[in-house]
């Protein structure tokens, strides 16, 4: 049972502030994933769970036990690099059993956790080599291996298919996700790639400027973002926001069309949609199409509305033509509502 | 129309081969100037005494070690030998000592006041040893350690430990903090970690800075004539004795000095260029 529990945390780097008292709980065996830009603290956050860094105040507990002040190697953790960190002056089967020995364990224990890992990342046939013989995504199977031969509470992963090419690092996810599922460590894997995100997390806490803005699975946290941000940083392309203004009994015009939305004493607020959930024609947004971009499955158009740009995504039978006058129809109950002051939901 | 595209091309290539030949002969008269006193010194270490006062020179040296073997056997030549191996170690193992542990800090930790600190280094290299050599030769006499290998050494030290930090901060910053940061994760300490991973790996550049250092003792001459009387190194007892020597004594005596210097430094010559941030892979 290794539950993560992280509890007001805060880390100011001089005059700087990376976190901000930042809360969050991982349950036992669940794969975390921290979403966010680079400098928006993740792996700040990450670091300060490895034991790396240390909070400027709040508390870290890992299995019902409080760990800020301890180093890293009495957490039961075990980290994953962004740059694999394996250890050139020893083989794979050195690096995979490093922390085996330094655990003290007898050779065949050693041996056995080795061969079962290497096994299980597919590199049992590099065991004798050196990093400098490795490609990048062997390495990065090196990293993972020794990480998982500890057998820890917890698995820490700071981006790691970060540095490798787009076709193994979709073949690693796939991977990584079978094999972290299988050892049943509770796992926080920190990312700047939302698609990674979305394909591997339990649920996904999204971060922005040293704060956690949402913490939930993948599905709401792109169907219901908390924040304004949270829709624009995930999709591709991103949520559509227009603003709104009150009309007669409680409803909101937005670009010609009345919608009815929520209650606010606010004279403006922001209309949101994925560009999905629009379908072309009937009662709909006021949108000059200015490019079209045929995707194959489907097709990308992009608009104006109301001086805005606006993204939506058609069937690619629809008919359209630069200059069109198009009408948009939004999916009722795919519409948010933002407040354009705090920038959370409605 | 073709002749006016044609010369500005033709100009460009023109300066292109002038800039190639100015190259080329400043870097060979570069070779020259470091190289020819080296090839002279050899040559006629290598001749017998005839031929060293004969003219004109032979471009080959006949090999006769009659005034090398003379010039080792003559008096005091051994134990200024083993002087200088002395000192030379003691200041080795110092300049590592002192300098290595700095070198580390200066790549792994901010701390205040670090520019400043690299500055003060190089900054210790500007003191010239003559100002300081009498000061230092009083003070050595008051607390004994006048005319001692240890005492020299830690003149030595000081001309060492510059070069020693410097070089050694390089290798450690080549080093990534990853792999480090990587050990603490898997269970050690941070001492283990220094000794199982970062050591390996630092290892042949600290052992290339260390004779680095070796040799800057062994070289070191005004401090080595100024502190030490009985206990005289190679390049003290040279400098008093060679001076009424005959002239091919003293080029056996030069290429005694020279030449295992030069094999030390060209065996180390890759970790050296790391000190100047150029990297050492």
């Amino acid at each position: 049972m290794a539950e993560i529990a992280i509890k007001g945390v805060a880390k100011r780097f001089g005059g700087f502030t990376a976190l901000h008292q930042v809360d969050l709980t991982i349950a036992d065996q669940e794969f975390m994933v921290l979403l966010g830009a680079s400098g928006c603290g993740k792996t700040t956050l990450l670091r300060i769970v490895a034991g790396l860094e240390r909070p400027s105040q709040g508390e870290v507990w890992i299995g019902g036990r409080r760990v800020d002040h301890l180093p890293p190697r009495e957490r039961g953790i075990a980290m994953v690099f962004q740059n694999y960190a394996v250890f050139p002056h020893l083989s794979v089967f050195e690096n995979i059993a490093f922390g085996l020995r330094m655990k003290k364990l007898p050779q065949q224990e050693v041996e056995r956790r080795v061969n079962r890992t290497a096994e299980l990342m597919h590199i049992e046939q590099l065991l004798k080599r050196y990093s400098g013989q490795l490609s990048g995504g062997q390495r990065q199977r090196v990293a993972v291996a020794r990480a998982l031969a500890m057998e820890p509470d917890v698995i820490l992963m700071d981006e790691p298919l970060s540095n490798l090419d787009a076709l193994l690092r979709l073949e690693m996810r796939a991977e990584l996700k079978g094999v972290l599922a299988a050892s049943k460590t509770t796992t926080i894997y920190v990312t700047h790639d939302q698609v990674e995100a979305m394909s591997l997390a339990d649920r996904i806490a999204v971060m922005h400027q040293g704060r956690i803005v949402q913490s939930a699975s993948p599905v709401e946290v792109y169907r219901n973002p908390a924040a304004r941000f949270v829709g624009s940083f995930i999709g591709n392309p991103p949520m559509n926001f227009i603003p709104a203004t009150k009309a007669e009994n409680g409803s909101w015009t937005v670009a010609g069309l009345t919608l009815s939305g929520p209650k606010s004493d606010k004279p403006r607020i922001e209309f949101a949609i994925r560009p999905e959930d629009v379908d072309a024609g009937g009662e709909g947004l006021r949108a000059t199409v200015r490019v079209i971009e045929p995707l194959g499955p489907h097709t990308l158009v992009t608009c104006d509305v109301e001086g805005g740009l606006f993204r939506a995504i058609l069937d690619s039978n629809a008919s359209v033509q630069v200059g069109d006058d198009l009408r948009l129809a939004p999916k009722p109950d795919r519409i948010r509502w933002f407040d354009p002051e705090t920038t959370n939901a409605l | 129309m073709s002749v006016a595209t044609e010369t500005p091309v033709a100009g460009i290539a023109d300066a292109h081969k002038a800039g190639d030949w100015l190259l080329i002969a400043t870097a060979v008269l570069l070779c020259v100037w470091v190289l020819l006193p080296i090839y002279l010194l050899i040559v006629n270490a290598l001749s017998s005494p005839d031929q060293v006062t004969a003219f004109p020179k032979r471009f080959f040296p006949s090999f006769d070690l009659g005034s090398l073997s003379f010039f080792i056997n003559f008096a005091g030549v051994a134990r200024a030998l083993w002087n200088s191996v002395i000192v030379a170690t003691l200041t080795m193992i110092l300049a590592i000592g002192f300098g290595a542990p700095a070198g580390y800090a200066l790549s792994r930790f901010d701390f205040p006041g670090k520019g400043t600190f690299r500055f003060l280094v190089l900054m210790t290299r500007a003191f010239p040893l003559p100002l300081l050599a009498l000061p230092l030769a009083v003070m050595f006499i008051r607390t004994g350690l006048d005319d001692t290998a240890i005492g020299l050494a830690l003149v030595h030290t000081t001309l060492a430990l510059p070069f020693a930090v410097l070089i050694t901060f390089s290798l450690f910053s080549c080093i990534p903090v990853e792999l480090e940061e990587a050990a603490w994760t898997l269970g050690c300490t941070r001492w283990q970690a220094f000794r199982k991973v970062i050591l390996p790996l630092a290892l042949p550049g600290i052992a290339a800075s260390a004779v680095f250092a070796f040799t800057i003792s062994w070289n070191e001459v005004f401090a080595a004539a100024v502190l030490t009387i009985e206990n005289r190194t190679l390049t003290a007892f040279l400098l008093q004795s060679l001076g009424e020597s005959p002239l091919y004594l003293k080029f056996a005596g030069g290429a005694a000095l020279v030449v295992p210097a030069l094999i030390f430094i060209f065996a180390v010559r890759k970790y050296l260029f790391a000190m100047w941030g150029i990297a050492n892979r």
